[in-house]
């Protein structure tokens, strides 16, 4: 006998079925749905009004006066005017890099995006572990491969010629100080927790000495000492360039709290860890290594990414110091004759970005906690 | 496997902290004088130790260091309509920009040896103490204070701001006499208001302020309607109506209600490099006067006019005397044009439209008069 299956009733199931089931399952529920969805519509409804139904997309030059002309004619208030963004889209993402050279920022992106794409397929598979030291070294020399490619080597090198780090600008430059701040403090700020945790008085009172005094300070102010002291220390011919000011500046600011972060680690860690550890006879830089930090670093994830996303966000500081990073920029661009006064459309871009990319960090932080297994000790 | 390249990887994260915590190495300090020679000296003694040089005196060779390095640092504003901004190829451009041009073309014949240095007002004068800029052109005003407190010389004034007043067009205010009785809308808190005030009051004219916290709030109120001009300096409100829904609906009016002269300045100590910048800005007014521009300079080589001559090196040795190429008008004009074509191409009716007012040459009423270029 064959028995066919039926099919569930279409309100069972797919959209319908999670509507009927989380939406509409009761009257009430029903009723405080479209009442939900109303008062949405009626707080958001100027916005959206704003930034889709009157906004204008089109690129052709003067279109936002005339819009705005118009909208004053019919004596409505204007939409958005996106052609600001969509005409300076390459100002937002790499800024003053030159144009010519922009293939060296597509082949970095084409390096990491390779990696990344490695990495996940090798960590699949079990089977591909012994390939695993591979995919770290790439990692690890991915770094210098990409800071030469984008920069280059000297003015008349015809292979890569230099692109001076002044002309970084844009998200590339938000991403730079990002990406460098976040990997040159990391170890920093392990060595620093490390430090004060130790038990020789010098280190311990230096490192702690560090860690309160960076603390104690916003960055804002670190940003501006790297900016205008760290030349009047330096000899006249040695000119940083400002970008490398503001990447010493941050990478100190956030190794100070990378610091504290993983001491909150280190203190989680019970003391019986440190006596096997002695008592299978390692030592203590391998104890250290091998058992300890491994451990509390994988307790502190959470506090870490959280870090790491503020470290992000913080970069847009850089605009206070002269710096061109997205939120530079974007302030930069407003000065365009034609788009003068459209900073609510360029602002809203940026702040899309920011979100985007910190929702990404945020999202991969989870991922790694569960490949991890944090929280389930 | 694993605790293998986990060690590895500290390792290498070790060293990498190390390597950046050596730090950049001290170079050797050139101004240190060489040690007298074992033989001649009775007691040789050890060699004297380098001097703390400050940033300000080593700037005594601005011009030769900056001959040195092959471009002209300019400080400059990032986000100033008009005056300079990144326009949507990523390039700087404006008023002030062009002159960070002209004076690259004046020194090296190339108007793209610069590198910008975009700068917030609260770091300008720093920057250009510590030697981190070579000029500052940045609508920085030239007052007492500025000019006495920081170790600064301003070289020239290549724009006289000031307070301005905009009206409706359809109004028929042309002169502030005509403004009996009016509203006008104006920030609270700020110089604008006191001048406002004190104009008025020696004019003999009734009026009633209406004030506001932010200028962008002082601009809708007067697009709105609710007052019957704005007040604000001329650079601005040329800018906040480019901003408003019928731009050509608004008139600058031609008064000057307060001092805002700016221009490019130079640290203490650079005079030579000082030198050049007033003349290059003198010598764009200078080409102006003398009805040189980017176009005709080619033809204007073979001028009989003696004055044209020496402006673009035909005859006389200016530019030698001031450090540079003898041409290096010719190079500037065929840069970026005279005074009068740089500020009709960022200011001008097509720009932001400011009406040219003390802006214009001596000869046509203005402010704008270059020294003796002889």
């Amino acid at each position: 006998m064959t028995t066919t299956a039926e099919k569930p009733p279409a309100t069972e199931v797919g959209v319908l079925g999670w509507l009927k089931k989380n939406l509409f399952s009761t009257w009430y529920d029903a009723l405080l749905t479209i009442g939900s969805l109303a008062f949405i519509y009626w707080v958001l409804r100027g916005v959206i009004e704003w930034a889709l139904v009157k906004a204008t997309f089109s690129t052709e030059p003067g279109i936002c006066k005339k819009a705005r002309a118009a909208a004053a004619a019919a004596g409505e208030t204007a939409g958005a005017c996106w052609s600001v963004v969509i005409t300076n889209i390459k100002v937002f993402m790499i800024g003053r890099y030159p144009g010519e050279e922009v293939w060296r920022i597509w082949a970095s992106l084409g390096i990491v995006a390779v990696l990344a794409a490695l990495t996940w397929w090798v960590w699949r598979a079990e089977a591909m572990r012994e390939k695993r030291r591979w995919v770290v070294i790439g990692w690890l020399l991915s770094f210098p491969v990409i800071t030469i490619l984008l920069r280059g080597f000297s003015e008349e090198s015809r292979v890569l010629p230099l692109v001076p780090t002044d002309l970084w600008s844009g998200l590339l430059l938000t991403f730079v100080l990002a990406i460098v701040g976040i990997v040159a403090s990391f170890p920093l700020g392990v060595l620093l927790a490390l430090g004060r945790r130790s038990t020789l008085p010098a280190l311990k009172v230096f490192c702690t000495m560090y860690i309160e005094l960076i603390r104690g300070v916003p960055l804002i102010s670190v940003l501006f000492m790297s900016q205008l002291l760290l030349p009047i220390f330096l000899p006249p011919q040695m000119r940083l360039g400002t970008v490398l000011r503001a990447l010493v500046g941050m990478t100190l600011f956030s190794a100070a709290y990378s610091a504290e972060n993983v001491r909150g680690g280190l203190a989680a860690i019970p003391i019986g860890q440190y006596e096997a550890a002695k008592a299978v006879g390692l030592n203590d830089v391998l104890m250290m290594a091998l058992i300890i930090l491994p451990q509390a670093i994988q307790k502190v994830i959470p506090a870490i990414v959280g870090q790491f996303i503020s470290l992000f966000k913080d970069t847009s500081l850089v605009v206070i110091i002269g710096l061109l990073d997205l939120l530079g920029v974007a302030k930069a661009v407003t000065g365009q004759t034609e788009y003068i006064g459209l900073q609510k459309e360029v602002y809203l871009f940026a702040a899309l970005i920011y979100f985007i990319c910190s929702y990404a960090m945020s999202y991969s932080s989870r991922r790694l906690e569960v490949a991890m297994g944090v929280g389930e000790r | 496997m694993e605790r293998k390249y986990f060690l590895g990887l500290v390792t290498v994260l070790v060293v990498a902290a190390l390597l950046a915590a050596c730090g950049p190495k001290a170079t050797p300090c050139p101004e240190c004088p060489p040690c007298p020679e074992a033989g001649e000296c009775p007691t040789p003694e050890p060699c004297p130790k380098c001097p703390e040089v400050p940033a300000a005196a080593a700037a005594g060779e601005r011009l030769d260091i900056i001959k040195e390095r092959g471009k002209i640092i300019c400080g400059v504003n990032a986000e100033l309509p008009g005056f300079g901004y990144l326009n949507p190829q990523g390039e700087f451009e404006g008023f002030d920009v062009d002159f960070c041009k002209a004076l690259a073309a004046a020194v090296f014949g190339d108007p793209n040896a610069v590198e910008y240095r975009p700068l917030t007002a609260a770091e300008r004068l720093p920057a250009l103490q510590t030697g981190e800029i070579d000029v500052l052109i940045r609508n920085t005003t030239w007052t007492l204070t500025r000019d006495a407190e920081n170790d600064l010389n301003w070289a020239a004034v290549n724009f006289y701001d000031g307070q301005g007043m905009m009206v409706r067009k359809d109004s028929g205010f042309k002169t502030l006499e005509d403004m009996e009785g009016a509203t006008i809308c104006v920030t609270t808190g700020t110089t604008t208001e006191m001048n406002l005030a004190d104009t008025f009051r020696a004019l003999g004219i009734d009026y009633t302020p209406l004030l506001f916290e932010k200028t962008q709030d002082t601009s809708a109120a007067y697009e709105e309607g609710r007052c019957d001009g704005q007040t604000s300096d001329k650079s601005q409100l040329a800018a906040l109506r480019s901003a408003m829904a019928n731009p050509e609906d608004h008139v600058i009016l031609d008064v000057t209600m307060s001092k805002e002269p700016l221009g490019p300045l130079t640290a203490h100590g650079a005079d030579e490099w000082n030198d050049v910048v007033r003349w290059v800005v003198w010598g764009m007014i200078q080409a102006e006067e003398s009805g040189v521009t980017s176009e005709n300079v080619d033809e204007m080589l073979k001028s009989e006019d003696p004055t044209i001559q020496r402006l673009l090196g035909v005859s006389g040795e200016m530019g030698t005397s001031l450090g540079i190429p003898d041409d290096f008008m010719v190079q500037v004009l065929k840069a970026v044009g005279n005074y009068g074509e740089v500020y009709e191409r960022w200011l001008g009716p097509d720009g932001l439209d400011i009406p040219r007012g003390p802006n214009e040459l001596w000869t046509n009423g203005g402010l704008m008069y270059p020294m003796a270029f002889r």
